[in-house]
């Protein structure tokens, strides 16, 4: 009988495409939105992704995260490194600083100071040229996806003059980073160069990177070092987390991406619920007389229920391609840089797909299974 | 109708035993008596026809014999089974196993092809597919539209597709037929041709075929006519009545 109900649904081709389109439709819209939303704000993180070498980021109590942060005395970071368990501890600035560009515009920058020695704070891989190219002064390397804000597409900006706070940078390099939230430009110097391109006052500190030492755990460090400074110590982890959090609760993205997952469950559960109605109503005849015939409730049921399957699995392997075929479409867009499908995002579109199979599926239902098989007399 | 005989359990030669049927159908605040105790045996073997006026209560009366629509009040028996009795699925697989159904308007599945769907019934009660489908095929040849077995009904004519249905209420060998207007689709000739073959393939093993129509065209071929007037049965004979 399930032969039968397949080929039911197939036969009637304008409805069987109607409800794959329904299915993929909504697949497609909750996949890539949840992917495009998680993406998103785990760029909130980016800050602590790009540095992967420290275990834990030591701050002012009251900073939150790698972008909002209160600067420290410089004395933060002896008082760290003296801490036990504490292999090495590097300073880092970060802060925001204007830049005029060759045009003569104003634009934004993060400028990250990165220790002067061990050049701990850089991304972990360059995009083009060495990390050396730091130590010359008045050296900046820009991060990939800030190169297509300041130049045209395909530029090779090394060489380019900046001014930054006034002062002469030449950008020598770039770095092959994840972008920030805001995609803002990011300019990495050495920690004593930051120090002269971002006005400011005494302290300036904004974190103190730590590597924890072998066999020492990041958690009990991090305990220990609040304990025995004072300040905020969180492991990379954690900050990471904090990063996200930030965005999730300061921004109307969860909001936003919440709504349009709603609306693609939504519009599926139209979609596919009016065109199972009109499709089990017009084989209601059909039904009634194979009820009469001696198909019991629950073949009949069956029978739904693999027509809804069959719908299902293909619907829903269609939109996961789409937001496949999507994300790789713009994967050389540098807003998506690095954007992957985290595992969780299709299963949830399987649950909602799920969801909305089976509760149209079972109104549909319901009228096959209330008629009565003598309306086939009538 | 108090001289009909109290039921004859194992008579052979009944195949449905009605005893005091009455069917009401309310409609908003109003309940209306549409059979009024109906008391009817039906041979096995026989071609009866249910005649009457439209609204008489034919096709409640044939529903209730045949186990798809429940009486008010009153048994039915088929082949010695009381099948009010038996819960739903045993009901609805007795009908699997008992019934063939022929309706007025076919009711084929257009999605599948003839023969496929001449062997909906043993699909149903889980022949494999190739042998219903090669059972189902042979019938069609033997009604004269093997050929046809491969079209969709909507290839069909209309004559076609009521031997596709014919083949479907015989293919699984049922011992009850039950037809409502198998033939107010069709012409004159059809008809009769329709009517012929149920008497020749239908009768053949001792079935009972019971035929609701309308089409005085083909009175004569009936073994047993009865008459229904306002639910209540009228006239039971091998002829028309006169007046009628
Ligand atoms: N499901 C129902 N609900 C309410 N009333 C019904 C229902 N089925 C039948 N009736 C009523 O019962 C009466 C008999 O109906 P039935 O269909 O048995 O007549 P019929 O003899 O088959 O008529 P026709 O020749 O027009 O098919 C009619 O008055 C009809 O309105
Ligand atoms: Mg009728």
């Amino acid at each position: 009988m399930v032969w039968i109900a397949i080929r039911m649904l197939t036969g009637d081709a304008t409805k069987f495409y109607g409800l794959l389109f329904g299915i993929a439709f909504s697949t497609l819209l909750i996949t890539q939105q949840l992917t495009i939303f998680v993406n998103l704000i785990e760029r909130g993180a980016s800050g602590v992704y790009n540095v992967p070498s420290a275990d834990v980021w030591v701050m002012d109590p009251v900073s939150r995260t790698t972008d909002v942060n209160l600067p420290m005395p410089s004395t933060a970071l002896d008082r760290v490194r003296s801490v036990p368990g504490v292999e090495w501890a590097v300073p880092h600035l970060r802060a925001a600083a204007s830049v005029r560009t060759k045009e003569g515009d104003l634009e934004g920058v993060s400028v990250i100071g990165v220790d002067d020695a061990t050049l701990i704070g850089l991304p972990r891989r360059m995009a083009s040229g060495s990390t050396k190219v730091l130590e010359q002064p008045d050296a900046v390397v820009i991060d990939d996806v800030g190169t297509t804000r300041f130049f045209p597409e395909g530029y090779d900006p090394v060489g380019e003059r900046l001014e930054l706070n006034d002062q002469r940078a030449v950008i020598m390099g770039v770095a092959d980073a994840i972008p920030s939230f805001t995609s803002q430009v990011t300019l990495y110097t050495r920690y004593s160069r930051a120090l002269n391109f971002v006005p400011g006052t005494r302290n300036r500190l904004s974190f103190v990177l730590v590597g924890a030492a072998p066999g020492v755990d990041a958690k009990t460090l991090a305990t220990r070092i609040t304990d025995e400074t004072g300040l905020r110590a969180r492991t990379r982890d954690e900050f990471a987390r904090d990063g996200i959090d930030f965005i999730i609760e300061n921004t109307g993205i969860p909001l936003n991406f919440g709504i349009t997952v709603m609306l693609g469950f939504i519009v599926g559960v139209a979609i596919v619920g009016l065109t199972f109605s009109l499709f089990i109503r017009d084989n209601i005849k059909q039904f009634g007389a194979l009820k009469a015939i001696g198909v019991n409730n629950a073949k009949i049921r069956r029978m739904v229920a693999a027509q809804a399957a069959m719908v299902g699995s293909i619907g829903y392997g269609l939109g996961v391609l789409g937001t496949v075929a999507f994300i790789w479409s713009f994967s050389s867009n540098p807003t998506f840089k690095g954007f992957y499908i985290p595992w969780q995002v299709p299963l949830i579109s399987l649950a909602a797909v799920t969801i909305i199979l089976t509760l149209t599926g079972w109104i549909a239902l319901r009228n096959v299974l209330r008629t009565e098989p003598a309306a086939v007399f009538r | 109708m108090s001289d009909v005989a109290p039921f004859a359990p194992g008579d052979p030669a009944t195949a449905i035993a009605t005893r005091g049927v009455v069917r009401d159908f309310t409609a908003g605040q109003q309940t209306i008596r549409v059979l009024h105790g109906i008391d009817l045996d039906v041979r096995a073997g026989e071609l009866t026809y249910l005649v009457g006026e439209s609204g008489s209560g034919k096709t409640t009366l044939i529903s209730i014999m045949c186990g798809i629509l429940w009486p008010t009040e009153g048994e039915v028996r088929l082949f010695g089974t009381d099948i009010y009795n038996l819960s739903d699925n045993e009901l609805v697989d007795f009908r699997l196993r008992n019934v063939g159904f022929i309706f007025q308007q076919y009711n084929l599945i257009p999605a599948i092809d003839a023969a496929a769907n001449a062997a909906v019934p043993l699909i149903a009660q889980g022949v494999d597919r190739g042998e219903a489908r090669a059972r189902a095929t042979e019938l069609l040849a033997a009604l004269n539209i093997g050929d046809q077995a491969d079209k969709l009904p909507s290839q069909l004519s209309g004559g076609q597709q009521q031997r596709v249905a014919i083949a479907r209420a015989l293919v699984h060998q049922p011992r009850l037929i039950v037809c409502d207007e198998p033939t107010a689709a069709l012409d004159a000739r059809s008809g009769r041709r329709v009517m012929d073959l149920l008497r020749e393939v239908a009768l053949a093993d001792d079935r009972s075929v019971i035929i609701v129509t309308h089409d005085n065209r083909i009175f004569d071929l009936a073994d047993r006519i009865l008459v229904l007037e306002d639910g209540r049965i009228t006239h039971d004979g091998r002829d028309m009545p006169k007046d009628y």
